[in-house]
């Protein structure tokens, strides 16, 4: 390819990192080429002048995430970075795939552990790892679900090595966000970057809200007509506040805090103008601690007194179920390629990034003899906090990693360090790689649907691979090529 | 196609208390504007002292150690958000109960409130020197209009729309009868000779400029009127949409169509409030009112208004939070803040 002296990607070298754009592909349509070429064309001032444009844009619809500090709650926004990410036909056919059969086996190993627990009196995982697990809910024992579904709305973070090989890195079976910048990201590129997306066929991401309504209205309690489904959220306050208007106004739904609810015999019901109206789904964005100050955290207002009851009664649907956290576990994590050939008779289509579990003498061993060399996270944790990346740690956190390791094995994972694909990024110095993840989001009632692409997060500094909105991530907007093939 | 939704008790209370807070913001720019007006020469720290006491906020003014003066009262009311009735904290309340809105009003009326209140948050002490004051009062008006209208072309009409109507309406009528009572705080005392007559029309003149009603009474009112004209114009006109008069009206309207179309049966009480009301505006001629005391009529109407707002949140709010004291509600003129 010839670049003219003011190509914006006459610098842009990956380096030894697998790109998202510019590796080679064999079936990307000539689109990485005719994107770098119309970025080309647009010029880089014009580049930075309109993805200053779209951040304001950004802010004025406020379409942020709040963080607190010790004083002050600040709105701020998920960066956006202009340059797409660009996945393959055949490689979304490869994610869509492997991350159905993930929700498929994660959705069997819940049912299993709290029915019979076949998969512990098998040996293929420790039982203390299941029952100890903080986030196992003995409320949950024997309870049924609707089509066997405890995660309904999963979030699977996937990252890509050298190689170009797609890896879970984990499962995310909670309360998974994101979605709502996959979708608004892709509206704000067709309003400023409409030259840059013109003729290329891209797989549409705004069924995400019809989809999940579809799921929620399946998985109601039987016998239920006309379900009313509402999305239970923590109120203005919660930093994924943003998220909840954005999917309530997607299906069409009420956005309810707890205290808009109330249970009695055992029925949930949402305080209307003309009285009590009936409530039979709730998507909840809320953790389990918080949902019925009466079962779990007695100091929760967050959530709705009784609210367990009337589930346990069948009365009302909770998505996701209680007690999934367990197989979202850092430690279970290490278990999945063998879960899912218990449960599937299957190998795992996105292999599991290497992980040494330090509960066990001979991982912890490991970690401790190549601190250097590895990545050591707490199983517990979410939101990048906690983890120390061996080779990019000075000796005092290195050290600090060891004592905290010493002090509670059972806390810690560590995996070698994965060479992070990139993408061209725009930064002041010009186009230049940055390391990115993947979040497709995959939602499950009757069956399961993933939502083509998924949330990339970009570490906006240079080198870095903490992808995380609170630490300096941002996104790009995820595009999925449509070949025509189903 | 219309599929009869639910409305929740809180976005109900959320909508009337936005459009409240709005329309006092608009309101409050307007009077800022005309007591500039009014500002007579060595006079200024009492023309401007009537702006509070037409709010009825002497207490709360003298409480952080203010004295009378012309610049204290304007910090007071465009600048100091600890103060609950000034424009910041209005807005401010505005945009908070938009923010819980923002899964039902539109993205449009969202983001025009969101910029409109972090451009007037950016108020400084400076803006409000001079000439600066008049342009920042038509900002904040405009900045209302222009939410008006923008509501009036993207909200859905459900019933979430009536009680947003009747949340502007109430927090209206009480501002036009603060308004009318600036007489009793500022105006020359009515006289006889030719002169006086002439600067107390000027001043009632620009009463009606600030309700934005000043040609509209032009248009109706007798040749040789009088201040009395104008004030059974802005109390009982049934066309003026500032009129105390048509304010009620559409009340009534509105809590009907709760009733008849949404099949709520708690307007029954808000609606013999709005009876008594109408009642008192248009039960005896303006002449007899002003003669049995004008301030004293208004003061009735506002603690009218104030009855009204707490009958429709008896009805429909407060059922969401059971555990909220019954609140003396005589002075409930702004949002609880329990949740």
């Amino acid at each position: 390819m010839q670049f003219s002296p003011t190509d914006p990607f006459r610098d842009y070298a990956p380096g030894p990192y697998f790109c998202e754009l510019t590796s080679q592909r064999a079936d990307d349509q000539g689109t990485a080429r005719s994107v770098q070429a119309r970025i080309a064309t647009i010029g880089l001032d014009a580049l930075h002048a309109r993805a200053a444009a779209a951040e304001t844009e950004l802010i004025n619809l406020g379409i942020t995430f709040t963080v607190y500090s010790e004083a002050s709650a600040i709105d701020r926004i998920l960066p956006f970075d202009c340059i797409p990410r660009v996945i393959t036909a055949n490689e979304w056919r490869t994610l869509e795939a492997g991350v159905k059969q993930r929700v498929a086996a994660l959705n069997a190993f819940l049912h299993d552990i709290y029915h019979d627990a076949r998969v512990v009196k098998d040996g293929i995982i420790p039982a203390d790892l299941v029952f100890g697990n903080a986030n196992y809910r003995p409320e949950m024992k024997d309870f049924p679900v609707r089509f066997g579904t405890y995660v309904h709305i999963c979030g699977t973070d996937i990252v890509r090595d050298a190689q170009g090989r797609f890896m879970v890195l984990e499962d995310n079976a909670r309360t998974p966000s994101g979605v709502s910048y996959v979708v608004e990201n892709r509206h704000l590129m067709s309003r400023a970057f409409p030259d840059l997306m013109s003729g290329i066929r891209l797989r549409p991401v705004d069924d995400y809200g019809r989809r999940l309504l579809e799921a929620m209205t399946e998985i109601a309690p039987e016998g239920v007509d006309d379900p009313q489904v509402v999305l239970l959220s923590p109120g203005i306050y919660n930093s994924a506040y943003f998220e909840h208007v954005f999917l309530s106004r997607e299906m069409g739904v009420p956005l309810v805090e707890g205290a808009d609810l109330m249970v009695e015999d055992d029925r949930v019901w949402m305080r209307t103008t003309g009285g009590r109206r009936p409530v039979h789904t709730i998507y909840r964005r809320i953790g389990d601690d918080f949902l019925d100050p009466t079962v779990f955290r007695p100091d929760s207002m967050l959530g709705v007194p009784g609210l367990i009851g009337a589930w346990r009664r069948g009365n009302v649907t909770l998505a996701n179920a209680v007690g999934t956290g367990v197989a979202d576990d850092k430690a279970v994590y290490a278990y999945m390629p063998r879960i899912i050939r218990y449960y599937l008779d299957e190998d795992a289509i996105l292999q599991n990034v290497e992980t040494h579990i330090c509960r066990e003498p001979g991982g912890l061993a490991h970690t401790l003899a190549n601190l250097e060399n590895l990545v050591v996270k707490p199983v517990g944790e979410s939101g990048g906090y906690g983890i120390t990346i061996g080779p990019r740690a000075t000796k005092a956190q290195i050290e600090a990693a060891r004592a905290a390791l010493i002090a509670d094995p059972a806390n810690w994972i560590s995996q070698p360090v994965i060479s992070l694909s990139v993408g061209p990024t725009l930064t002041d110095q010009g186009i230049r790689p940055r390391h990115l993840d993947l979040r497709p989001f995959a939602v499950t009632g009757r069956q399961t649907w993933v939502l083509p692409g998924g949330l990339t997060r970009v570490a906006l500094k240079e080198g870095s691979l903490v992808v995380n909105s609170s630490q300096g991530g941002g996104s790009k907007d995820t595009w999925v090529l449509d070949d025509g093939a189903p | 196609m219309t599929r009869e939704t639910p409305l929740l008790a809180r976005y109900a209370e959320g909508l009337f208390w936005m459009a409240r807070y709005l329309e006092r913001v608009e309101n409050l720019a307007r009077l800022v504007d005309v007591t500039q007006n009014f500002e007579a020469p060595g006079r200024e720290a009492e023309s401007w002292f009537a702006l509070v006491r037409i709010n009825a906020d002497e207490e709360n003014y003298f409480k952080q150690g203010r004295t009378i003066d012309a610049e204290q009262v304007k910090h007071f009311y465009l600048l100091d958000a600890a103060n609950p009735t000034s424009i910041p904290a209005s807005l401010d309340a505005a945009r908070t109960n938009a923010r819980k809105l923002r899964p039902l009003i539109s993205t449009e009326m969202w983001m025009q409130l969101n910029v409109f209140h972090r451009d007037m948050m950016a108020i400084a002490p400076d803006d409000l020197q001079g000439d600066r004051l008049s342009h920042i009062c038509r900002l904040l008006k405009e900045g209302v209009q222009t939410h008006t209208g923008i509501t009036e072309g993207t909200f859905f009409r459900d019933q979430g729309w009536f009680f947003y109507q009747l949340g502007r309406l109430i927090e209206r009528a009480d501002q036009t009868t603060r308004l009318l009572d600036i007489r009793y705080h500022i105006l020359v005392p009515a006289v006889v000779d030719e002169e006086r007559r002439v600067t107390e029309l000027t001043q009632w003149g620009s009463v009606l400029r600030a309700a934005a009603g000043y040609h509209a009474f032009r248009r109706v009112a007798p040749p040789g009127f009088t201040p009395e004209d104008v004030v059974a114009f802005l109390l009982t006109d049934t066309a003026f949409p500032r009129s105390v008069a048509l304010c009620v009206e559409q009340m009534e309207w509105l809590l009907g169509q709760l009733r008849s179309r949404y099949g709520l049966r708690g307007t029954v009480a808000a609606l013999e409030r709005v009876e008594e009301l109408r009642a008192a505006i248009l039960g005896r001629p303006v002449g007899r009112i002003i003669a049995d005391g004008l301030h004293h009529f208004l003061d009735g109407v506002q603690r009218d208004l104030i009855l009204l707002a707490a009958e429709i949140g008896t009805a429909f709010f407060r059922d969401w939070r059971p555990l909220a004291e019954a609140q003396s509600q005589a002075q409930s003129q702004s949002q609880s803040q329990a949740a």
